[in-house]
């Protein structure tokens, strides 16, 4: 080796003190590298866990083709209202997380920590309604595991406590009936508007639902009861509850994980650490935020708004 | 001259290997914390091995129980007891099982990627170290964790042996494949456990998977394309790939199955409407990438193992590096192979069947290429080469065989068999085994800055070579005759009166598996006599020209103090043999020479 080469051996260590970004890892020659490699592996991470979830949505497509009835059935003791709110909580929740990377590229602390701020309380909004979800399903024993009215049901007789339990806990979800969006059959439909000049032109309300044809207004008028399974699939029925509590349980744990995880963050960006030269975490634990949020919108009509 | 940091010019004084005692990654911080939370890749690759090589010896240790057992047919005819005969195929499901799952899981999945990958993949592209080296440790202690799961089965294994009653089951006998309705309903073994190790495992993978590629992607230095990269490192990275997609699914299904046998979920039990074919469908989406995973980087250690020992330059670069992707890419959609007889479609079984003959495409395009650049080469007989060879063989033997079995009228017959065994070893042990040792003699220079002894090193590998032959050739014709696999027993008469011949062809596979054995503790051996009485090693004793062996055996702490010039990863012309002391030196007046010389032809 050249006596040069020696000298830029032994002075290279010295050349790189120049830049002393002490976000700058030693294995990385730019913070623009850092940046980009960072983002890429978070890219991949979120790979995986779509692939994870992708396995669970497999399995449940399996078995809902296998036993639509069963579906049809047992989603209607899940409240869809509740649902349809955790949706806008996390959605809104979404919106924060990354209005918060954007104050974050912008240098402005006090919005990027409200912002988070925000995002950790749906986060909280989020589980608080899960838990009321979660703790209802407990109290009418419709929960996972062998409590569950349904848990090995008996083909042959129908489990005594179905019986009593099934109407209440039907209408435990329930606001008004002109909310629902399936229709009871009231034998003698009484038109309001009967006999009046507007009669053939204005529909009277809440006899079909919206938009739907007479024709399957005839099909979707009787809600589902346990009697109108067959008797293979009243043995079924807790297996929709296993997999509606694997799948909210394991995207519940990943909501635990982010709101974790933000408030980390949090606690960074109360110190000042963001600004556009170095955000790189709130960028990608927003990437990890977005995905949550992504596989519980998936997650909502297939579980809660199956027809 | 106290530190050779880069190409070293003949002309110069006479460079001298690195002194043992100069800093390097093993010296340079000094406590069992500073391994304990160590950043650098070098010495997270020298603790996966340590723990991969431990078990290794474990699962090849069940594998010996299973082989002795086999000496005897075990039946009762032969005179044993119900109750004996009943407890001798208990042991034998959890002896097989543990070998199987141990395997697998904790060493052939991780080998190659999680020691030499994480040693030299940085080395090779120049740089520091991987892209995320936290990420790095936490792979690490993950595969420490799901260990301690396994190890949880063997101890709970032990206990129920000697008496004491072990809640949720104990050790595993449902074989590594878990296959439901027994694994949910009826299984001994701590299902329970062992999924949740699994489940942990595949953390390790998957994240020493995201860091290799992003590693690739971002860390190659200035004139390193794509296509400038070394072989090994394409492997990798078609490795890494299928360890981000298809492990995340092997994470759910063993979720699915831990729930299923905890709380009865359903999805898999009849009873419940549930499918436990879709359990099969399920495992082997992922299983049958993984044991891509375990080939694909042993490939990409025999292309550089082929050039360094052939002096010349790779056949057919291109090709070789895009049948990795190839490979991986396939792999995703041959799964049902492995079920051929699981009562899928007609329809269903040769579509797979023929993406499976279209898979066997890519890897003979491996082979044919390493064997034109095998064609007139100069040819170094050292031990890395003779298991470079040996791979050779043996690949292409479980190779052709996996073809016979994706062909559906022959797979029929013989799956089940030990036909299947022998095949799955010939790759798994024949192939990726030999390409792992291969690799590591070819690295341990560089990793220790320690050369072994090669006599005793060929020695070891005879022993290998000719025990694992002898160990799983009589398998293919004990599985052709109709020996099924995973059975404890078998009939000395068959149902005609004449003899199977099963007790001879076990007889000589568990004689092949002892010689093996002696084999590959005499590895063990070179590898342990190396590190206490081995000669000093150059920084490149086999003149290769991957950037690993641009700087000291053993590395420093920082691999290079400045980022090595990238160029032909496999033009070996500028290197000069100088002595065994000295190794190979990089002369680049002679190596200009050589270039005007070949110019003016």
């Amino acid at each position: 080796m050249s006596s040069t080469e020696q000298t830029l051996a032994a002075d290279s260590h010295a050349g790189h003190n120049g830049h002393h970004d002490p976000h700058l890892a030693h294995h990385f020659d730019t913070p623009e590298q850092q940046y980009t490699s960072g983002k890429l592996g978070m890219w991949m991470f979120l790979g995986t866990e779509v692939l994870m979830f992708g396995g669970l949505f497999c399995a449940y497509a399996v078995y809902r083709h296998n036993h639509p009835e069963v579906f049809e059935y047992a989603h209607q003791y899940l409240d869809r209202k509740l649902g349809a709110i955790n949706t806008l909580v996390l959605i809104t929740s979404s919106l924060t997380m990354a209005w918060g990377v954007r104050a974050a590229q912008m240098g402005k602390r006090g919005l990027l920590v409200a912002l988070l701020l925000l995002t950790i309380l749906g986060g909280a909004g989020f589980m608080f309604i899960k838990t009321i979800e979660y703790s209802t399903k407990w109290r009418e024993h419709i929960f996972i595991g062998s409590g569950n009215v349904f848990y090995e049901s008996n083909p042959e007789t129908k489990p005594q406590s179905v019986n009593g339990l099934e109407e209440e806990a039907l209408h435990i979800n329930e606001a008004k009936p002109e909310t629902v969006a399936t229709v009871k059959v009231e034998p003698d439909v009484v038109d309001p508007n009967a006999g009046t000049p507007d009669a053939a032109l204005i529909k009277p309300p809440n006899i079909t639902p919206a938009g739907l044809s007479e024709k399957v207004k005839a099909g979707v008028t009787e809600r589902m009861s346990y009697n109108s399974l067959v008797k293979q699939d009243q043995t079924r029925v807790y297996t929709f509850f296993a997999i509606y509590f694997f799948m909210t349980g394991l995207h519940g744990v990943h909501v635990l994980v982010g709101m974790g995880l933000i408030t980390w963050i949090l606690v960074r960006a109360a110190r000042n650490e963001f600004g556009p030269t170095y955000f790189t975490p709130v960028d990608l634990v927003g990437l990890y935020w977005h995905l949550v949020d992504l596989i519980w919108i998936f997650l909502f009509p297939l579980l809660y708004l199956i027809h | 001259m106290s530190a050779v940091t880069g190409p070293i010019s003949y002309h110069g004084p006479t460079p001298q290997p690195q002194r043992a005692s100069s800093d390097n990654y093993l010296n340079h911080t000094r406590g069992v914390m500073s391994w304990a939370f160590t950043l650098d890749h070098k010495r997270i690759g020298l603790m996966y091995m340590i723990g991969i090589l431990a078990s290794f010896l474990l699962a090849g240790l069940f594998a010996i129980m299973v082989r002795t057992m086999l000496w005897h047919p075990l039946t009762a005819e032969a005179g044993a007891s119900q109750g004996a005969l009943n407890s001798a195929h208990d042991l034998y499901n959890h002896m097989f099982t543990l070998h199987g799952a141990v395997m697998v899981f904790m060493f052939i999945i991780p080998s190659v990627p999680a020691i030499l990958g994480n040693f030299i993949l940085p080395m090779q592209l120049g740089a520091k170290d991987v892209a995320f080296p936290r990420l790095n440790l936490l792979s690490f202690y993950c595969w420490v964790v799901g260990g301690v799961f396994f190890v949880y089965l063997l101890l709970s294994g032990v206990l129920h042996a000697m008496g004491f009653n072990v809640p949720g089951g104990y050790g595993l006998d449902t074989g590594w494949t878990f296959y439901t309705p027994y694994s949910d309903a009826k299984a001994q073994g701590s299902v329970v456990a062992a999924t949740i190790g699994v489940f942990i495992l595949g953390f390790s993978s998957i994240l020493t998977g995201l860091n290799f590629i992003a590693s690739i992607h971002m860390l190659r230095p200035r004139g390193m394309g794509w296509f400038k990269m070394p072989l090994f490192l394409w492997a990798l990275y078609s490795t890494s790939l299928i360890q981000i997609l298809a492990t995340p699914v092997l994470a759910i299904t063993v979720m699915l199955l831990c729930a299923e046998r905890a709380i009865g979920i359903g999805i898999f039990d009849p009873a419940r409407g549930g499918d436990p074919v879709l359990f099969q469908h399920f495992f082997w989406f992922y299983s049958h990438p993984a044991v891509y995973i375990m080939v694909l980087p042993s490939m990409g250690i025999i292309s550089e193992l082929i050039v360094a020992f052939s002096r010349k330059h790779i056949f057919g670069y291109s090709f070789i590096a895009m049948s990795s992707l190839a490979i991986a890419l396939l792999s995703f959609f041959v799964w049902g192979h492995h079920m051929f007889i699981s009562g899928q479609s007609a329809v269903t079984d040769a579509i797979f069947s023929l993406i499976t003959f279209a898979v066997a495409i890519p890897s003979a395009v491996k082979v044919f290429n390493w064997l034109a650049t095998l064609f007139r080469a100069d040819i170094r007989l050292k031990v890395p080469m003779m298991y470079a060879l040996g791979f050779i063989m043996l690949f292409t033997i479980g190779g052709l065989t996996g073809l016979f079995l994706g062909t559906l009228a022959v797979d029929v017959p013989l799956t089940n068999t030990y036909f299947i065994v022998a095949h799955f070893h010939y790759v798994m042990m024949g192939s990726t085994l030999f390409a792992f040792i291969g690799g590591m003699y070819y690295w341990w220079p560089k990793m220790f800055g320690k050369m072994y002894n090669e006599t005793f090193a060929h020695v070891a590998f005879w022993f290998v070579f000719v025990g694992f032959n002898l160990t799983f050739f009589p398998q293919f014709i004990a599985g052709t005759k109709g020996m099924p696999r995973r059975y404890a027993s078998y009939p000395v008469l068959s149902s005609d009166g004449r003899p199977t011949h099963f007790v001879t062809y076990h007889r000589l596979s568990t004689t092949g598996a002892y010689t093996m054995g002696t084999g590959l503790f005499l590895v063990l051996g070179t590898w342990i006599q190396s590190l206490r009485r081995g000669k000093q090693a150059p920084p490149n004793p086999w003149g290769a020209n991957t950037l690993e062996w641009r700087c000291p055996s053993p590395p420093p702490h920082d691999n290079f103090t400045e980022t090595p010039v990238a160029d032909d990863p496999y033009d070996l012309s500028g290197w000069k043999y100088v002595s065994e002391e000295v190794g190979w030196v990089y002369d680049r007046e002679q190596a200009a020479a050589d270039v005007a010389a070949h110019v003016a032809h």
